[in-house]
């Protein structure tokens, strides 16, 4: 199995695994993806599931999740085709409206030029399975416009001059 | 006007870098063309009929005499000598190459211009009246909050793959020379009683295959909710705006089927959640930025000036028509707004020549303050002139065939590109502009009729802003064969309305004269010269324009 979720560090093991909304719990150990639908239809019938991770589809609500986040280590936002950009916001409520600190993943549709603005509304892992992505990742070339002028949900971001909307990437002198 | 510190530099030249090597990822094959689509919509590069069209943003439509004279030049090195000035106050370049294309943004970058949201699901070039800062019936200069807008969502990161595009206009007048009504977002600057400014805001307006009338949101919003204010729109459109369907993926889709009131409760619910923090606008700020804006060292007017203009215009016929059209009232005494009419007589509206373009740049810094507009009817503007210098202008734009004198008349019109261009067009609309315009050539029968706004689209997407004309031309394509739909009483000032279709449509060969019958009825029924073709339909109806052009009503 190749490692193909990217993060901060290098590209990783995916140890999630997903379970198809159809499918029975699972009886013995393992960490499952549990769709947010399915999840808050029932959220006591995942009692006995001590490691589940959420899959929020485009659509969905984050904010019902509010009352459960401190279950979850990694939420997965899907990206069912890279135009569709509900993920986005999605994202910024998870971390800014929620508070929610742990893993967030970008799934499915997910290409180089989308991933810098997915880590400014907050991802921090994205499953990468378009070839050409994971060869420009893998050398470092990252094809951001290194300067934002609009706050987002990265808090190492730093002011930047005098605009109270201008922002520049942590460590980036300026 | 706003000038780039350090930092807006870098960002447009790093800007630059991205999109090149976006390119050269496609020509590479790493990027489909799917996948690089949207990446170059949102860099103004389209694919047209026969080649790629660069637009290029021309924010709220003020420009200097250094911009221009770079248009011109990217006009002649990469272009084929001219550029077409678009009704959303860009320019728009329709024979680069590809490959040119990031040397031309890099240029462009050199005077502090991009590409950057002029097309693609993202927030458009923000536009503002084109008189702004100048004119005499101005509470106060919108160019400030569309310069700050312009930069909170230039790279957008939660915004920029919306259901569809999405585009923002502010005036500062009560009279609304920007059309904010059929805006995604309209926004009216006011005072409050303690003279505070604020903004009218409305939400869903737009033309294309459903035209709507915004809706009102909110009566004042202060200032310093702007920021947070919009993200809260967006975020709710971002989020529930429809993506089943591109003509349905609009926020005035959103706007229809959510209704007023529960939209207005949903943005409302999201900017009580999003106000008081990092998006609050401080005032310092604003000042600063408005101090961008601070109206030139106007001269004062002198004994005598207004006489000796009045003697010119006396002496001058020409001329006297020329200001009676294309000068706008100035709020500083001596001053006027100059309108520079790209619609002469058969040409292409909106068209422009290298040439043409570096005449304007002269003529901007010779009497005009270093100032250019682009007026979303497509002509240019010197928003700052003394009326002691209109004699010499005038010359000089006649000596350049820019000097019609024929600004709001039926003969300045607006058309979309059409077949002769574009991609999604279903029948040609430049031509049908050119033969009106020929029609009614003559300067005395044009000012005869009057104010008269003629708006010409190609296909339903309405980039002619027919809907809005107060004769609006659609071209449709029927079995193979152009067809032209009339409709009547569309306006897209402060009384904005949708024009009704009168009936079926006209032939390519037909619909010169049904203009013309249209034209000849309102003279004949009209109250007096005073009654606007507008006034007057909506005094009558549609009913003798039917009986006119149909022989029923």
């Amino acid at each position: 199995m190749q490692a193909d979720i990217y993060k901060e560090n290098g590209f990783f093991l995916d140890e999630w695994q997903l379970l198809e909304d159809e499918q029975a719990l699972p009886t013995e150990p393992g960490r499952f993806l549990v769709s947010l639908e399915r999840f808050v239809a029932a959220p006591e019938a995942f009692a006995s599931l001590p490691e589940i991770a959420i899959l929020v589809r485009a659509g969905d609500d984050v904010t019902v999740l509010a009352p459960h986040l401190d279950r979850f280590t990694m939420v997965a936002i899907e990206f069912a085709a890279f135009s569709d950009g509900r993920g986005y916001s999605s994202a910024r409520l998870l971390r800014q409206r929620l508070c929610y600190h742990g893993e967030l993943r970008a799934v499915g549709d997910v290409l180089l030029d989308q991933i810098p603005l997915m880590r400014r509304c907050g991802f921090d892992a994205f499953k990468v399975v378009h070839e050409p992505t994971r060869r420009a990742l893998e050398t470092g070339h990252l094809a951001e416009v290194p300067l934002y002028l609009q706050p987002a949900a990265r808090p190492d971001e730093q002011p930047a001059g005098a605009r109270a909307w201008a922002r520049s990437p942590a460590g980036l002198a300026r | 006007m706003y000038r780039y510190d350090e930092f807006d530099e870098s960002f447009v030249s790093s800007r630059v870098a991205q999109f090149r090597d976006q390119v050269r990822r496609r020509l590479s094959g790493d990027l489909t063309e799917d996948q690089f689509k949207p990446l170059r919509l949102m860099n103004g590069v389209y694919l047209q009929l026969h080649a790629y069209m660069l637009r290029v943003a021309i924010p709220y439509g003020t420009l200097n005499a250094r911009q221009m004279r770079k248009l011109a030049e990217v006009a002649r090195t990469y272009d084929r000598g001219y550029g077409h000035f678009t009704t959303r106050q860009n320019i728009q370049f329709n024979w680069p190459r590809l490959q040119d294309v990031p040397d031309i943004l890099a240029e462009l970058a050199e005077v502090e211009m991009h590409a950057i949201q002029t097309s693609g699901n993202c927030i458009r070039n923000v536009t503002a009246d084109h008189f702004a800062g100048a004119a005499a019936d101005e509470v106060a200069d919108p160019r400030p909050y569309a310069e700050i807008l312009r930069q909170w969502s230039s790279l957008h990161p939660e915004f920029s793959f919306l259901p569809r595009k999405f585009k923002i206009a502010v005036t500062g007048a009560a009279h609304d020379r920007a059309a904010v009504q059929v805006h995604d977002i309209g926004l009216q600057l006011m005072r409050d009683e303690a003279g505070a400014i604020g903004f009218t805001v409305f939400v869903g307006g737009g033309l294309g295959r459903t035209p709507m009338v915004a809706r009102k949101v909110r009566d004042f919003l202060p200032e310093t909710d702007l920021l947070a204010y919009t993200e809260a729109i967006l975020r709710v459109y971002n989020r529930y705006g429809r993506r089943d369907n591109k003509y349905k993926a609009r926020v005035k889709i959103l706007m229809h089927e959510t209704g007023l009131e529960t939209l207005r409760a949903d943005i409302e619910r999201e900017f009580q959640e999003v106000r008081s923090g990092v998006l609050d606008l401080p005032k310092a700020e604003v000042d600063r930025i408005s101090a961008y804006f601070a109206p030139p060292p106007f001269v004062p007017e002198q004994a005598g000036e207004a006489d000796a203009f009045a003697r010119a215009l006396a002496s001058d016929p020409a001329l006297a028509t020329f200001a009676e059209r294309n000068l706008a009232p100035h709020k500083a005494p001596g001053y006027a707004s100059l309108t520079i009419s790209l619609k002469p007589i058969g040409e292409a509206p909106g068209d422009a020549s290298a040439e043409q373009m570096e005449l304007v740049a002269d003529l901007a810094e010779t009497f005009g303050h270093d100032e250019i507009r682009v007026s979303h009817e497509q002509n240019l503007v010197l928003p700052h002139v003394r009326k002691a210098d209109v004699p010499e202008i005038f010359r000089r734009l006649r000596g350049a065939g820019l000097a019609e004198a024929n600004a709001g008349l039926i003969t300045d019109i607006i058309a979309c590109p059409g077949m002769d261009y574009c991609a999604l067009a279903t029948a040609r609309s430049i031509p049908v502009a050119q033969r009106i315009s020929e029609r009614f050539a003559a300067s005395g029968r044009q000012r005869e009729i009057g104010d008269l706004k003629v708006k010409i689209s190609g296909c339903i997407n309405a980039c002619g802003h027919h809907h809005v004309g107060h004769i609006g031309i659609l071209g449709v394509e029927k079995k193979g064969e152009e067809y032209y739909q009339i409709t009547l009483g569309g306006s897209g000032d402060e009384n904005t309305s949708i024009g009704q279709i009168v009936g079926r449509g006209f032939s390519y060969d037909g619909i010169v004269d049904a203009v013309e019958t249209v034209v000849d009825t309102y003279l004949g029924l009209r109250q007096s010269p005073q009654e606007d073709f507008l006034a007057a339909y909506r005094r009558v109806g549609d009913t003798p324009f039917k009986e006119a052009l149909y022989g029923t009503a």
